[in-house]
């Protein structure tokens, strides 16, 4: 049996939840005080996801940055391997809102978008 | 001179939407100035999500979260000058500016909503005598050149005060290669969002040490390395609690002011806790037609709230310019007062005779309660009492007022919001 400690995010609280778990099942939860803690601790343990945000270089624009987000959450294991490919690309002007940056980055299945106007 | 029915003084959240809220109540000639060379304030540089749940329903970065509104801004044809710092209001509402291509400008406004932000605590806080390397930044400043110029600070970081943007900066320099070693925090509590606290430090294993300060920093030309110690009740360091991290960067994230020189020079009063103008229930300063809103006003810190207080200060000035509140009003304004654990109330008077239907009272309490009560005060008659399972001074708290049960409050003169424990 493994036992993982987590604090939950869902409101200022921030209750320490102890996961008891079984490889993939999980056997118990405690110390959450309502069910929003229950619910963020049992994806966090096995399914935790992150949005990554981060900018990437712009050629021949009227700024040298664009900021890009990851277009919906990527598992947590993955950001690495996201940002390199964040630091590998570079784009030209103009670049607007949503323009897709790297499509189905490190293998999630989940594109890089921009988050800024750039002409 | 030119003349302006509005001119907004800073072009961040807060004087998009009380511009957008001042044309939707019909007012045509606005003005804002904003000294950047863009519109959107600090969130251009706040590239991380979580802007506008409350107001759009999902998670945007900060400059997507400012593009809703600059659009509408455009879309709306209000005017605005960019690279044009304002230097000057005047009681009578004449506003001095400067840029490049104009040179000094003088306008005259019919309403003056002041919108100009916040800035950091400058490094005063760090209470270490001697001559200072570089490599000491403040977080803000770290996160401009990170996110905007694409320039990294450091390698080996060692932040100072756990405020949310030295968390943010913490991951944002962690996923950028550097080595985050430790946030010191001198409070015994993180004035960040816990969120900020389990994605920004838990997922890439930087330590908090809460209680902690920063006291000693060695290097000549450059940070080499910081040695950070436990605090005792008092605040002072114990000795032989000192651990030594070498690293070449010190970011320090100590807090936000609210930026008020041209207030004080226009003969705004301002209020010695929040900083900020001490405004009424329609956020005007003592200077009739001066309003404020966002940052300037007191330090929030969801960016919804900005807006939604910005749209009233919109509301306000254009009923001023107007002209149909003159009239309205009552003699005597009721007095907020912010008493035992809570710190500040904004606004800091109401007119129940002039106030909107419903007012958001909002205010922050000075330390950590758990399982307390908010009461709410009618002179000396106890008229709310909500249970609170945490309050903490990181979160705005807010208590809504009805205009209906403050008129017919027979001879209301201070409404009192205190914490209790039962
Ligand atoms: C680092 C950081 C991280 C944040 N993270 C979050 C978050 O995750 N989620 C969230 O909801 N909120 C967040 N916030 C809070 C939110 O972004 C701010 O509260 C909000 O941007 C404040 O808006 P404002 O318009 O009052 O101020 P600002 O955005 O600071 O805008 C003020 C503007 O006024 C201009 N100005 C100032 N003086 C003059 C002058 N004399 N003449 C002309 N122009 C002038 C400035 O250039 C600036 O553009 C964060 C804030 C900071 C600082
Ligand atoms: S478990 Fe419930 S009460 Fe505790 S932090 Fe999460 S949301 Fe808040």
């Amino acid at each position: 049996m493994e036992r993982k400690e987590l604090t939950c995010i869902g409101c200022p609280m921030g209750c320490s939840i102890t996961v008891e778990l079984e490889g993939d099942e999980i056997l118990s939860v405690s110390g959450n005080t309502c069910a929003v803690g229950d619910k963020y601790a049992r994806t966090e343990v096995l399914h935790p996801e992150r949005t990554v945000t981060s900018t990437v270089t712009v050629t021949g624009g009227e700024k040298q940055r664009v900021s890009v987000k990851t277009a919906g959450n990527i598992p947590k294991d993955r950001i690495e391997a996201c940002m390199e490919a964040i630091n590998n690309v570079s784009v030209s002007a103009p670049v607007k809102i949503g323009d897709i940056i790297i499509e189905n980055v490190a293998g999630t299945g989940v594109s890089v978008v921009a988050t800024k106007n750039i002409s | 001179m030119i003349n302006y029915e509005i001119v907004i003084i800073g072009g961040g959240p807060a004087g998009l939407a009380a511009a957008l809220s001042a044309r939707k109540a019909g007012v045509e000639n606005i003005l804002i100035l904003e000294r950047d060379a863009e519109l959107g304030g600090i969130l251009n540089q706040c590239i991380h999500n979580g802007f506008g749940l409350h107001t759009f329903k999902e998670e945007l970065t900060g400059p997507e979260y400012a593009w809703r509104f600059i659009e509408r801004v455009q879309k709306e044809n209000i005017a605005y000058r960019l690279n044009t710092m304002v230097l000057n209001i005047s009681k009578d509402r004449i506003v001095t500016a400067m840029n490049r291509d104009e040179g000094i400008i003088q306008i005259q406004a019919g309403a003056v909503i002041l919108a100009m932000g916040c800035r950091e605590r400058p490094r005063g806080a760090l209470n270490i005598p001697g001559f200072r390397p570089a490599g000491i930044f403040s977080a803000g400043t770290a996160q401009r050149l990170v996110n905007i110029e694409g320039y990294m600070p450091g390698k080996e970081v060692v932040i100072l005060g756990s405020g949310d943007i030295g968390l943010i900066m913490a991951r944002r320099m962690t996923l950028e290669g550097a080595d985050v070693k430790v946030v010191a925090e001198l409070m015994p509590y993180s004035g960040g969002l816990k969120r900020n606290i389990v994605q920004c430090l838990d997922d890439f294993n930087i330590p908090l040490k809460l209680s902690h300060t920063v006291v000693d920093i060695e290097g000549k030309d450059r940070v080499t390395a910081v040695t950070i110690a436990e605090v005792d009740e008092n605040r002072k360091p114990v000795p032989g609690t000192e651990e030594r991290y070498t690293c070449d960067t010190l970011l320090l994230s100590c807090g936000l002011i609210p930026e008020n020189e041209l207030s004080v020079n226009a003969g705004i009063e301002l209020s010695r806790i929040t900083n900020g103008p001490v405004v009424t229930d329609r956020l005007e300063t003592n200077i009739p037609g001066i309003f404020a809103c966002g940052n300037v006003l007191h330090v929030h810190d969801l960016v919804d709230f900005v807006s939604e207080e910005a749209a009233k200060a919109g509301r306000s000035a254009a009923e001023f310019v107007q002209n149909s509140t003159a009239e309205k009003q009552s003699s005597e304004p009721v007095v907020l007062k912010a008493e035992s654990g809570v710190r500040y109330t904004v606004p800091f008077t109401v007119d129940p005779g002039t106030m909107e239907d419903l007012l958001k009272v909002c205010f922050r309490v000075g330390a950590v309660f758990r399982d307390a009560y908010v009461s709410v005060y009618f002179n000396d008659e106890r008229v709310m009492h909500m249970k609170k399972r945490i309050l903490s001074p990181g979160e705005m708290e807010q208590v809504i007022l009805q205009k209906k049960k403050l008129l017919e409050y027979d001879d209301l003169k201070t409404v009192t919001i205190r914490i209790e424990a039962e």
